[in-house]
């Protein structure tokens, strides 16, 4: 599957507070409403600059903090097609397979803010088309491929009942 | 090869033998979430197809986040939970009974468990050797229906801690100095076990600060051994048969080994915006402080209350400085009013909250001014995290943080209590 769109940079240790801030707790039951605040404290013109398609584009330990699986489910319905990071946090990794948000682990440094990428997640290979660097994302163990691969955990249960390991 | 706890606990669950790396497939003992997550767990489990809990005994849910609701948004995502619950038989931990992380180890918790729970602190339960670890609503919601879930097992890093610590310097100093030593990612994935004398004096209350923090550093599980200190503890709380004695084989591969002198430590505070960014509070000394916050799953327990009031005993907090109090639960509430502390802390000035997260999480009760400082004992200082994006959280130990709330100003606690 073959994935194209800008990329929005940020630096290391983008928190899940920062990707959805705590006062918005009580827009969680009104997930589309949330996404309007999405990354809202890191980049406040975040929301409304992002286009369906678009790609995170990080630096370490993306994601970190608390278990809110909001966080990638908003970025996922603000329209964001893949995180790119040098790592993510464990419990965001985790969460973003199971809401059907591909990740690839890789050496963002390499890409600029704004650059059009090129992602191919079945090989894992990233293309800049801006200055033609190419990058390979780090292998994500079996099970998480499956569950990507059925677009997240509800769909691949709904489908094998169990997890096949 | 001898195994880790991580991989002792999860080799006697999955009837694997689990080594770090591995996929294993486990049962799980405890199942939970709480306000802010519990909402979408649930619909995740209704969009499956699911109808019934498979062990609706140790399912619970936590209202704990945002407690008592400051907008009708929240009330009602806390019906569809009451209602989830007495529906499918779940437990439910209702508004006012504490924090989860609290409550988990008070009443549930047991050495050789695995526990998951739509929360990230929910390592916290590792002082208690239980294998326990935070995941998203999805994985829970699963988890609720199949009564087991997916792990990679975690390599292991020891971290062995030797010697007493100096007067008014606590569990939460080391795990803040840890934090700084090895970044905000120094433990991804991994699972952080303690040893060391100083680990083996350690009461439960202090392990579960540290336990609690260990995913501050990345890590899935922070363990420590089910010994002697253990025992007396479950006993305590009327699970004398549960204990079982639980350690590391002393030929566990390790991927690395830390050791510390807790008696070189000082207090320590992180500065904003990352838990990482800590350093020995004498580089802040004199910093102003708008508001101190004492409480959470991190420090809200009847030791910490303990050790802040004995240091308020007959003072004053800043006339310029607001005391926020939350106790982690009713119980620690009820045992800080029946030794006189909630009376020492309320005449010093304090506000005491109810039991709960609420000003940690930064939904209402005690949100801060733009450019305000808060000295805090939580677990987390993002930017935004108390519910505004324009103030600043350090976060330190009990101790550190009551000897602030008297002098306005961030303290060394050495220099006055």
């Amino acid at each position: 599957m073959k994935l194209k769109g800008r990329a929005f940079k940020f630096g290391n240790d983008i928190s899940t507070d920062l990707i959805q801030p705590g006062r918005y707790n009580y827009l969680r039951s009104n997930l589309p409403e949330l996404a309007k605040h999405v990354l809202e404290d890191a980049d406040p013109n975040f929301a409304s600059r992002i286009k369906n398609g678009d790609f995170i584009v990080a630096g370490k330990n993306f994601g970190l903090g608390s278990s809110r699986e909001h966080a990638p489910t908003i970025l996922k319905l603000a329209g964001v097609s893949a995180v790119l990071a040098k790592s993510v946090a464990r419990i965001f990794f985790r969460n973003a397979i199971n809401v059907g948000l591909p990740v690839l682990i890789c050496d963002t440094d390499k890409i600029n803010d704004g650059d059009m990428l090129e992602i191919d997640l079945s090989t894992g290979t990233i293309k800049d088309l801006n200055n033609s660097a190419r990058l390979t994302s780090g292998v994500i163990p079996d099970v998480m491929l499956k569950i990507l691969s059925e677009g997240g955990l509800v769909p691949y249960i709904k489908k094998y009942g169990d997890f096949r390991v | 090869m001898g195994k880790t706890l991580a991989e002792k606990i999860l080799s006697k669950k999955s009837g694997a033998n689990a080594r770090a790396g591995d996929i294993v497939i486990a049962p799980v003992d405890t199942v939970f979430a709480q306000d802010g997550t519990g909402p979408l767990a649930i619909r995740q489990f209704q969009a499956s197809g699911f109808k019934r809990l498979a062990n609706p005994e140790s399912t619970i849910f936590f209202l704990d986040h945002n407690v008592p609701t400051p907008t009708k948004e929240l009330s009602n995502d806390h019906l569809l939970i009451r209602e989830f619950a007495r529906n499918c038989g779940a437990c439910l931990s209702d508004v006012g009974e504490g924090i989860c992380h609290q409550v988990i180890p008070e009443s549930y918790a047991n050495p050789g468990d695995v526990i998951v729970g739509a929360d990230s602190h929910t390592v916290t339960a590792g002082a208690l050797c239980a294998f326990a670890t935070g995941m998203g609503s999805t994985d829970i919601a699963i988890a609720f229906a199949l009564g087991k879930t997916w792990f990679r097992v975690p390599p292991g890093i020891k971290v062995n801690v030797k010697g007493r610590f100096p007067r008014m310097v606590s569990a939460k100093d080391l795990i803040l100095y840890l934090i700084g030593k090895i970044g905000a990612d120094g433990a991804t994935y991994m699972s952080l076990e303690f040893s060391g004398n100083t680990i083996d004096r350690m009461p439960i209350s202090q392990r579960l600060t540290i336990a609690n923090m260990t995913v501050e550093a990345g890590a899935k599980t922070g363990l420590f051994p089910s010994d002697e200190v253990t025992r007396k503890y479950l006993e305590s709380r009327g699970r004398g048969d549960k204990w079982r004695p639980l350690q590391p084989d002393a030929d566990a591969k390790y991927e690395q080994v830390i050791d510390i002198n807790a008696a070189k430590l000082e207090p320590m505070v992180s500065k904003p915006h990352t838990v990482d960014n800590t350093a020995p509070v004498s580089e802040v000394n004199g910093t102003r402080v708008h508001q101190v916050f004492i409480g959470t799953c991190t420090n809200g327990r009847l030791d910490d209350l303990a050790i802040v009031a004995r240091i308020l005993r007959g003072k004053k907090r800043h006339p310029d400085t607001r005391l926020l109090i939350a106790p982690a639960s009713k119980e620690v509430l009820l045992g800080a009013i029946k030794a006189g502390y909630v009376r020492t802390l309320i005449q010093a000035g304090a506000i005491v909250l109810p039991p709960g997260c609420a000003a940690c999480v930064g939904g209402h009760q005690g949100i801060l001014g733009d450019g305000e400082n808060c000295l805090s004992t939580a677990n987390r200082n993002f930017k935004g995290r108390m519910g505004n994006p324009n103030a600043f959280i350090y976060l330190s130990s009990p101790a550190t943080a009551a000897v602030s709330a008297i002098t306005g100003v961030i303290t060394d606690p050495r220099e006055i209590a």
